[in-house]
């Protein structure tokens, strides 16, 4: 059993309040359901269904976690979502699949590349986004822990980052910042993109770039005060997202600075359409998203910073 | 529960006296909740295990209104019987209050909102599900419009409730044969509608939706708890119980003036026949 099977059957059993349902998407819970009984309800493919069955069934006091393809739970549900779950502020926890990047080789209509953006734009909806599966695990036992509308981009690959403690969803996390004062990269990322980040970060310093490197796995609520922090003390603030830039956490940043004006140069590194399918390594070469893409881009950018031109016709009309 | 069919006659002309009240000053669907208000008034005082001072009990009987736009019907039965102040109908469209066109549950007796039709009926289904997990014997009744079964959502549902074996879910359609603007069968024909419902497993019985008589031997022989869950064809009418405004397709959504309101409720009583000059309504 992996972790979050281990989870579901633990919970299950202290919780009578549990229910975990799936739009016939079950590969990371495989061994789960012997465990939980006819508290575990595989729907089919129905994910309007699973939403409208999830808010009925916390309706009468359950706790409800439900799964499907990102995609498909956030877009074919979304009115679900939003009529259902989010207005009558109902428990129910959306888990989607294979977010962002990590649909690989199945092309646009499986890439969930703006769901951060619609499910951030609801009110009452939380969004979690982890970096690996040591956190989704924790985060989503925090959720059981306090019940309430989310939604959570699945990232299931093994321990991305080593962390003084344990994750929380209330605050964003320094992963690491050499100056710890007044560096000259801010990088924000969250989800599947950590680990690659990170590793830019680690290219960057060696190449004498300072940078604080902050998770965000909370998108919303986001931890508003580290990014605030963020774009008063670096000389650049760079968001990292395999996401949709307008709408993301990029556009999200950028309505911080503009609340809290504070005049910042703020770059996204992010998706501004569908990305070519094919296996993960090439998509994030291709999309301008590994580490090897990450580190020349910031040193590109902070170079610009320190020598700003006058933008070309074509950046402006870009 | 008691049926009384005198009582139920009795309610129901208050109740389209409410729906008429609230068919001015800013107006609702008249004609839609015309079609649907004896089946809510026979539901609420013959059928369901529901009353105002129950409201919380975990083993009450659960109704769902998904076409959430006749639920002048729905306010005006619960008026009738002590859910909710008769005096309240009066704050229909003030911001202060929360009668507006569609449920809510900032009113005593809704138990889910709506609005977006095709959401009910699987909210319903978790309802129903979790009321059989609790091994309660309440019963869950979804009320469907002829129209609503345009969305693809309804015929998703249909396929899970009847895989699960939701037994005591009892989905009713008001099928009073108009959809917004026209008759369904001139746009999306739905006929033969119960042999589509048998199709996905359901059991089904068709009744006349304005006969109390029939609706109370139809309901009393529902077969809850044999494996399936169960749907009623309801045939109705739009607009029923007021000639002027009965069966016409421009009569969904009404904004009449106190004078024409003064008039249909003459009409609605057997008396002298209203003169309309308020316009046509045409809304989607």
């Amino acid at each position: 059993m992996n972790r979050y099977e281990l989870l579901l059957r633990d919970r299950c059993a202290i919780d009578p309040r549990v229910m975990v349902l799936t739009a016939e998407n079950r590969g990371h819970m495989r061994n789960v359901p012997p465990y939980l009984g006819d508290r575990f309800v595989d729907v089919g493919i129905a994910e309007q269904t699973m939403l409208g069955m999830a808010a009925g069934l916390a309706s009468r006091g359950r706790v409800v976690i439900v799964h499907a393809l990102a995609a498909f739970l956030t877009l074919r549900a979304f009115e679900f979502i939003r009529d259902d779950v989010a207005i009558p502020n109902l428990p129910v926890i959306m888990v989607g699949m294979v977010p962002g990047v990590l649909s690989d080789g199945n092309g646009p209509t499986h890439q969930a590349i703006d769901d951060v953006g619609l499910m951030r734009g609801l009110p009452n909806v939380g969004v979690f986004a982890p970096a690996d599966e040591e956190e989704f695990v924790e985060g989503m036992a925090e959720l059981l822990d306090n019940p309430r509308p989310c939604y959570v981009r699945y990232v299931g690959t093994p321990t991305s980052y080593h962390r003084e403690e344990r994750t929380t969803l209330h605050r964003g996390v320094t992963v690491c910042d050499e100056r710890e004062c007044c560096p000259q990269v801010a990088l924000l990322t969250y989800g599947a993109m950590l680990p690659h980040a990170l590793q830019a970060a680690q290219k960057l310093e060696q190449q004498g770039v300072s940078v604080r490197l902050i998770h965000m796995p909370m998108l919303a609520p986001l931890d508003e005060a580290i990014i605030v922090e963020a774009l008063n003390d670096a000389t650049m603030t760079v968001v990292v997202e395999d996401h949709l830039i307008r709408s993301g956490l990029y556009s999200a940043v950028c309505e911080i600075a503009v609340r809290h004006r504070i005049a910042a140069a703020i770059h996204p590194i992010g998706l501004t359409t569908w990305f070519p399918a094919g296996r993960l390594p090439q998509v994030l070469r291709v999309t301008g998203l590994d580490a090897d893409s990450i580190a020349p881009r910031i040193r590109t950018l902070l170079n610009n910073e320190s020598a700003p031109e006058r933008p070309t016709t074509d950046e402006i009309s870009s | 529960m008691t049926y009384d069919r005198g009582r139920c006659e009795e309610i129901s002309i208050r109740v389209r006296e409410h729906i008429l009240a609230m068919s001015t000053d800013g107006g609702c669907f008249t004609g839609a909740s015309l079609s649907c208000a004896d089946l809510l008034v026979y539901l609420y005082t013959s059928y369901l295990n529901v009353r105002p001072d129950t409201l919380t009990d975990p083993n009450r009987d659960i109704l769902l209104l998904s076409k959430g736009h006749d639920v002048p019907a729905l306010y005006g039965t619960f008026a009738e019987l002590g859910f909710i102040e008769r005096e309240r109908l009066a704050n229909h469209l003030d911001c202060n209050d929360h009668i507006y066109w569609h449920p809510n549950r900032a009113v005593p007796g809704v138990e889910f909102h709506s609005g977006s039709l095709g959401h009910l009926l699987s909210v319903g289904m978790g309802m129903a599900l979790s009321i059989r997990m609790e091994q309660r014997a309440s019963r869950v009744i979804v009320i469907l419009g002829d129209g609503e079964l345009n969305e693809g959502s309804i015929w998703e549902a249909l396929q899970v409730a009847h895989a699960l074996h939701l037994d005591n879910l009892v989905a009713i359609v008001d099928r009073n044969w108009f959809q917004a603007n026209v008759r369904t069968e001139e746009l999306i024909p739905l006929e033969p509608l119960d042999e589509k419902f048998r199709a996905f497993g359901w059991n089904t019985a068709r009744v006349d939706g304005h006969d109390f008589d029939a609706l109370h031997a139809c309901m009393s022989s529902l077969p809850i708890g044999t494996g399936r869950p169960t749907v009623v064809i309801a045939d109705t009418m739009r607009g029923k119980g007021v000639p002027s405004i009965q069966e016409r397709a421009d009569r969904w959504f009404c904004n009449f003036t106190h004078d024409e309101v003064a008039q249909l409720t003459d009409e609605l009583h057997g008396n002298a026949v209203a003169t309309l000059v308020s316009p046509t309504l045409i809304v989607r």
